[in-house]
This record gives structure tokens, C-alpha cells and sequence, in this order.
């Protein structure tokens, strides 16, 4: 930078501002506002302990009765998995697999829908927040328990759960993403004359394409540990035979089950970390 | 500009080379979606039988009922107090487990054990966690609580071992060179950057156990979870609408929420 | 001019009337603050037209208004027989066709290739599935090779955009223009993004390429230089008026100054 003509730096010699200026990190408003943060915390947590019901000597049996359950589970009853869960492990993947694609499918035209930049009418972008929103405040539990309760139990509930419980989440991302890309290409095209949907497809597709598949990878990982539940409800996958082995306190083929979850947990992060690294 | 004829200039022939991974990928896709459709039994009638039944279902719901209160009060508070003591008690035992789990801090004896339990919380969902914290210590918010710690230990020390392998050291250097001492270090370069992600992950898991600790009490957890589930068992679905308007009501609260702590840290 | 016309092969009778007229235009952003002010001019059918003019003054805008990128406030904008300040929908998209432009950002998309970029300036003219599975008919591809050449880009034609410089880049952008086979050239500052001597390279291209094929340019410009060397005529404007209309020999520093303000840096 330089300075203009006739000008000088400030420094020791020249002449002082009229006001000493003070520097603070944060206005007293941003103190205020931080300090009610901290404030509110400590009340909200203080109460809730005050006023929640749990009876002192619980708490206080609480680390002896976990450790005695772990104890109960081990040794593992191995045999527990090619007999029942190594079915319903594959089910849940499908479930999974299935309900996120579903939820691609049906988030695409929403996640459009709510991109500001997409879409013009306020009405829609509303609508498709709606939608959004609501999908992602329901559980997927109680998504399953509306739809056994509409299809009957099975894995065809719990995919339609799954799926629907991540479009709110995709839908949101995806939205999000398109909203971030950059304008430049689409005024191109637009100056093209070409029709909306090519703009969408040449100009949006091709800068938010990596995003889209890591958000798919993201969601199918969670979804994975959703549909491990979702048979507690009655709606398909390892849930169910979670569910029997608690009901016959067959602690030891609990742990069989609960170490095949973690098995395909793991497995299903290794997949995706490396999809990740290597192709997006 | 006239149009060469086709067949003159080879280089011309591809001007998309194909690429047969994404191509393969998109076959099997499709591939698998329709085999794992067909194991599900998906036939036409049964999705016709399944509106149908859905439409009957949607009508018994509405209007939502006006009526059991104290039932929803009692369960949504029980829901917030185990949401709001698991976050704070999840983000108190995360610190350590985060730190001890941080590969440029601890060596690898001791950040490995640190990592495989921070995987071992998250693998799984806070219900079933939930369930097991039932059969052993039996039912009501005990056992929701520690499901939800478990669940917060899980993501936020996860976060948090990253963020402190993240540093970046540059602002760190470049504090360091105007000559302050370690904790003015500590405190202008390392705390901002740390701090308000740290905020963040701190407001999406409490937005997240907010939303499980109404489900916990499908399992015995405590909590709203268990009056949805009998509203369910006993055929109340407009009772069950009134609950689900409720646990909206209180997860959007709970997003402003934690949009306006975000922004004050920010 | 017509002259010109006659010698760049057909009778000045089978082409359209490439003249675009302004009348009035004009566009406020703000009530009562208008960045263009009934501005009226008469583009020639042909040869380089160059808008000089401080930043903020409404260049750009006008610019933008002609295709319609910025709604005009009012007036009239008369190209081809046409009020393309009344067009909307497909009429408005079909007029857009015929008329490409060029930005300073280049504007490529950058994931695809070169070569695909180039042929992006035919989406007014190929039904969506087809752009979406590359299946553009023989001749618009054996036309983008000919344009990649013609730029001086053709080893690079399946490189991804995002993997060349500056001045590749606008070449692309020029190629794609001109795929439009366009009748008027548009330039939003093309060389601003550029170094000197890449500058010249561009607007040597455009002129040579649009001269070749009688296609008139418009280009919005700050270097008084760079225009003066390639444009038969100039336009002045300050603050949302014309205030120069002539040749580069005519501008002298009085008019520099009026457009401008200010003299140090003359």
C-alpha cells in the first residue's frame, strides 16, 4: 500500500487521536449474550437434575448391574449367527441400502424445490421446507410404527421409514449445496437460451454432483445404525432378533447380536471412508 | 464452418471417452434395486391394500386430541430433563475420552483403546443402548440418561479428538511470533478456532438427544416415548398425532435454539 | 458497412439486420437512484463497438440488459424485429439464443471438459435428455472441434475446464459464444480477469473470428487502450449516460475526462 502523498504513519510522534480507543474482543452485548448462554445452561441443568425422576439408590446400584450385564453376556453364543442373525443382518443392509435410495430418489425434487436459487415462488420453497422439516422430526422408530401399522410388519415398513426419515435430512443437505454453487455458469446457460431443465443438469449437476454422492455416503452410513432398531418396532431387520433374545434373557446371543451390529458398523465406515478418499 | 465428414478425423469420434466406472456403478444400482425390491415382496396390490389402509389410518388420526395434558406435560418435561442432563453430562465425560483419543497428543497406546471405545459408543443406536441400560438398571430416566451419554460420549468426543488433530498450527506460529507465552497462545489461537466448533457439536448433539430422548421410552427409557408407544398399542392415533405435534413443537424449539447459541458464539 | 457485409460472402439481403437499437433504456436497483438513464443508441450490424466508462456507471448493465440477465426498468431494446425488453418464456429463450456473450469469470462449468463446454452454447437448441447424455448431433460436435481449433485449443478438448489458465479459459468461452452461431457478440469486460498481454490475444480472437463472420460485438471494457486498438467505434458513458458516440480518432482527453473525472491519472 502506498500512502499518498503528505501522508504519515501513525507512530510515536504524530499526533494523538482525540479519544483513546479501547479494543475489547466482544461488545458488551456479545458478553451479555454469551454470559445468558452460559446462565441458561447451568439453570437448565440444574433444574432437569432437581426435578427428574430417578430413585438414589438406582443410581447408586447403576456401575454394579451394568458390569453384571456384561458379565452375563460373555462367552458369546457364536452359533446364534448363522442360524438367525446372519439373515436379518443381510435384511437390515437391504433395508438400508433400499430406504437410502428411496430417500435420493424423493429428496432430489424437494432439495430443489427449497433452494432459493432454484425456485422463485416463496410458496413452494415454504412447502418444501415443510417437508423437510417435518420428515426430520420424526423418528425413524416412529416412522416405522406408522408404517407397520399401514403396510403390516415386515421389511417393507421399515425401508419406506428409512427412506422417509432421510429425505428431510438429504433433502436439506442437498438443498444447502445447490444453494452454495457458484452463479456464473448458470448465467452462461441461462444467456444460452437454454430451457430450465438443462441449466438444472449442465450448470447445477456437475458442481454439485460430489457433494451429492457424500451426502449419500453420510446418510446410508447413519441409516445403517437406524435399521438396526427399526425390528423392535416389528419393522424388519436385526432388530427382531434383538428383540427375542431380550424377551428370553439369552444374554448370550444378545452379545452375538449386538457384536454383529458392530461388525457391519465398522465395516460400513471402512467402506465409506475409502469411497470418500479415493473416488470423491 | 462446414462439417467434416464422418470417418475423417479419428481424434474426432470420442468427444466423450467413456467412463466405465461411473457407467458400472449406475448398472448396479439399478440392478440392485430391483433384486432387493423383489425381496420385499413389493406387488401392486400390496401397495394399493397398503393406501388404502394408510388413508383409513391418516383419517382416524385427525383432528389430534385435545385432552390428557397432565399425561403429555410429565412426559414431554421428562424427555427435556434427559435430554438436557445427558448432553451436559455426555459433553463433561467427552473432553477426556477426546483428548486421550487424539493421535498427536497421546501415543497410540493409549489414543487406540480411546478410539475403539469412542466406536464401540457410536455404533450404536441410543434405543438399543437404551434397552440394555433397562435390563440393568431397570426402568425410567436412569437408564435413558446414561443411553444418551453414551450416545454424546460417541460423537462429540469423536469431534473432538479431530479438532485438536486439526490445529492448525499456523495460527499457533503465528501468535507464537509476536512472542506471547503458552497460555496466551492457548488462549488467541487455539481456544476461537476450537471453541465455537466445539459449540457447534455441543447444540447438534443436544438437538440429537433432544429428538432420541423421545424415544427412549419405547424401550423403558422415560420420557414421552413411552406414552406414544401405548397411544400406538391401544389404537389412540388421534392421541398419538397430539404427541407427534408436541415432539415436533419441541425439536423445532430446540433448532432455534441452538441456532441462537451458535451465532452468539460464533 | 454494408460494403463489409456484401464482402463477407451473401448479399446484405439474406442476412438479418444485426443493428441492435436501445431506445430509452433504462434500470434503477434502487427506487430512485437509476444506473441507466434513458440511454437511446444505434449499434452497427457489424465490426467491434467498444463502452468505456468508469466502474458503476451502468456499462455492465446495459450489457445485461440486451439478453435480459438484468430486467430493464424501461424502454426498449430492438433486435431482429423484436422488442426483447417484452419477450418472456420460450420467445424470450429463443431470442437469447441468438445472441452470445462472454464474461469476465469466464463462467465455464468447471467439472466438464473443454470440449463440452463448447458445446453447452448449443442447450437452446437440443432437447434436455440429449445435452444430459451428451448426444448432441454430428455436426454441432464436428462444429466445436472446428471452434476449439479455430481458438487454438483443439489438443486440449477433453481436458476438464477447471485444469486450464485464464486465457484458455475465455478462449472456451469465446468457442462457445460463437457455437451459438450467433447474431451479436457480447462482452461483459472479457479481458479483466486477464494479464496484458493475454488481453490483446482475446480481443484480437474476438474481433478476427466475429469480423470473419460478420457477427457485430458489443464489449464493456476499462482499458481506454485495448479499445481504442479494436473498435471501429467507442461509447462513452458516465453515470448512466452517453456522453461520447464515435470513433477511437475522436477520443481526445477532454471527452476522457468528461467520461472519467479527474486528472492525475491521464
Amino acid at each position: 500500500m502506498i500512502a499518498p502523498a503528505g501522508a504519515t504513519l501513525p507512530g510515536p510522534g504524530a499526533p494523538a487521536s482525540a479519544a483513546h480507543r479501547e479494543w475489547e474482543r466482544f461488545t458488551p452485548r456479545q458478553r451479555l449474550m454469551r454470559f445468558a448462554v452460559y446462565l441458561l445452561a447451568v439453570a437448565a441443568f440444574v433444574q432437569s437434575v432437581r426435578s427428574v425422576n430417578v430413585i438414589p439408590e438406582f443410581l447408586q446400584d447403576a456401575p454394579e448391574q451394568v458390569v453384571d450385564l456384561f458379565a452375563r453376556m460373555w462367552p458369546v453364543d457364536w452359533r446364534y449367527y448363522p442360524t438367525t442373525v446372519h439373515a436379518v443382518l443381510v435384511e437390515t443392509l437391504h433395508i438400508a441400502t433400499l430406504g437410502t435410495i428411496l430417500a435420493l430418489v424423493l429428496a432430489t425434487p424437494v432439495g430443489l424445490m427449497a433452494a432459493t436459487n432454484i425456485t422463485r415462488w416463496p410458496a413452494l420453497r415454504l412447502a418444501a421446507k415443510f417437508i423437510l422439516v417435518s420428515s426430520r422430526s420424526v423418528n425413524s422408530l416412529v416412522w416405522a410404527l406408522l408404517f407397520v401399522a399401514v403396510f403390516g410388519p415386515g421389511a417393507l415398513a421399515g425401508t419406506l421409514a428409512i427412506a422417509f426419515r432421510s429425505v428431510g435430512f438429504v433433502g436439506k443437505l442437498l438443498a444447502e449445496a445447490l444453494e452454495e454453487a457458484h452463479k456464473g455458469p448458470v448465467e452462461a446457460l441461462t444467456a444460452t437460451g437454454a430451457p430450465w431443465t438443462s441449466i438444472i443438469l449442465k450448470a447445477y449437476w456437475p458442481q454439485v454432483q460430489p457433494s451429492f454422492w457424500s451426502i449419500a455416503l453420510f446418510r446410508w452410513d447413519i441409516n445403517i445404525r437406524e435399521s438396526a432398531v427399526l425390528g423392535l418396532v416389528g419393522a424388519g431387520g436385526i432388530g427382531t432378533a434383538l428383540d427375542d433374545a431380550l424377551n428370553l434373557l439369552y444374554w448370550d446371543q444378545v452379545a452375538m447380536t449386538l457384536l454383529a451390529i458392530f461388525a457391519v458398523v465398522i465395516a460400513a465406515e471402512v467402506v465409506v471412508t475409502f469411497i470418500r478418499s479415493r473416488i470423491i | 464452418m462446414t462439417a467434416a465428414a464422418p470417418g475423417t478425423r479419428p481424434d474426432r469420434r470420442h468427444p466423450f471417452p467413456a467412463n466405465w466406472l461411473a457407467r458400472a456403478g449406475w448398472i448396479a444400482l439399478a440392478l440392485y434395486t430391483v433384486y432387493a425390491a423383489s425381496l420385499f415382496q413389493l406387488t401392486w396390490a400390496r401397495f394399493v391394500e397398503g393406501l388404502e389402509n394408510g388413508r383409513h389410518f391418516v383419517a382416524r388420526m385427525f383432528p389430534p386430541l385435545f385432552g390428557k395434558w397432565d399425561l403429555l406435560w410429565t412426559g414431554m418435561t421428562e424427555s427435556l430433563e434427559i435430554a438436557v442432563i445427558s448432553t451436559v453430562l455426555g459433553v463433561a465425560l467427552a473432553l477426556p475420552v477426546g483428548l486421550l483419543a487424539a493421535r498427536n497428543l497421546m501415543p497410540s497406546w493409549i489414543s487406540w483403546p480411546a478410539r475403539w471405545l469412542i466406536a464401540l459408543c457410536r455404533s450404536f443406536h441410543p434405543v438399543i443402548v437404551a434397552i440394555l441400560f433397562v435390563k440393568a438398571v431397570g426402568f425410567g430416566a436412569l437408564a435413558g440418561i446414561m443411553a444418551l451419554v453414551v450416545a454424546s460420549i460417541g460423537f462429540i468426543a469423536k469431534l473432538f479428538a479431530e479438532a485438536i488433530e486439526e490445529i492448525s498450527l499456523k495460527q499457533v506460529e503465528a501468535v507464537r511470533a509476536t512472542g506471547a507465552g503458552f497460555l496466551n497462545v492457548l488462549i488467541m489461537a487455539v481456544q476461537p478456532q476450537v471453541l465455537a466448533r466445539f459449540i457447534g457439536f455441543a447444540t447438534y448433539q443436544l438437538d440429537s438427544n433432544l429428538r432420541n430422548s423421545t424415544m427412549v421410552g419405547i424401550v423403558g427409557g422415560g420420557g414421552i416415548g413411552a406414552t406414544l408407544f401405548t397411544a400406538f398399542q391401544r389404537f389412540d392415533y388421534d392421541y398419538v398425532l397430539t404427541i407427534l405435534i408436541a415432539i415436533i413443537t419441541l425439536i423445532m424449539i430446540g433448532e432455534v435454539l441452538s441456532g441462537w447459541i451458535r451465532r452468539t458464539f460464533q | 458497412m454494408a460494403a463489409a457485409a456484401a464482402a463477407n460472402g451473401g448479399a446484405a439481403g439474406d442476412r438479418p439486420d444485426r443493428s441492435l437499437v436501445l431506445r430509452n433504456l433504462s434500470k434503477e436497483y434502487v427506487h430512485g437512484k437509476p444506473v441507466l438513464r434513458g440511454v437511446s443508441v444505434r449499434f452497427a450490424p457489424s465490426g467491434v463497438t467498444a463502452i468505456i466508462g468508469p466502474s458503476g456507471t451502468g456499462k455492465s448493465t446495459l450489457i445485461r440488459c440486451v439478453n435480459r440477465l438484468v430486467e430493464p426498468t424501461g424502454g426498449e431494446i430492438l433486435f431482429l424485429g423484436q422488442d426483447l425488453a417484452r419477450l418472456r418464456g420460450a420467445a424470450l429463450r429463443a431470442a437469447r439464443r441468438r445472441i452470445g456473450m462472454v464474461f469476465q469469470e469466464y463462467n465455464l462449468v468447471e467439472r466438464l471438459s473443454a470440449i463440452e463446454n463448447v458445446l453447452c452454447g448449443r442447450l437452446g437448441y437440443v432437447a434436455p435428455w440429449r445435452a444430459w447424455l451428451r448426444k448432441f448431433p454430428h455436426e454441432d460436435v464436428d462444429m466445436a472441434f472446428d471452434l476449439l481449433e479455430a481458438v487454438g485449443l483443439a489438443d486440449r478438448a477433453r481436458q476438464r475446464a477447471d485444469a486450464l489458465s485464464g486465457g484458455q479459459r475465455q478462449r472456451i468461452g469465446i468457442a462457445r459464444a460463437l457455437m451459438q452461431r450467433p447474431d451479436l457478440l457480447l462482452a461483459d469486460e472479457p479481458t479483466s480477469s486477464l494479464d496484458p498481454k493475454t488481453s490483446v490475444e482475446i480481443m484480437e480472437l474476438m474481433s478476427d473470428l466475429c469480423g470473419r463472420h460478420g457477427i457485430p460485438v458489443i464489449v464493456n471494457i476499462h482499458n481506454v487502450e485495448l479499445a481504442k486498438r479494436f473498435a471501429q467505434r467507442m461509447i462513452g458513458m458516465s453515470q448512466g449516460e452517453v456522453v461520447f458516440d464515435g470513433g477511437p480518432a475522436e477520443l481526445r482527453d477532454e471527452h476522457l475526462k468528461q467520461i472519467y473525472g479527474g486528472e492525475a491519472w491521464l
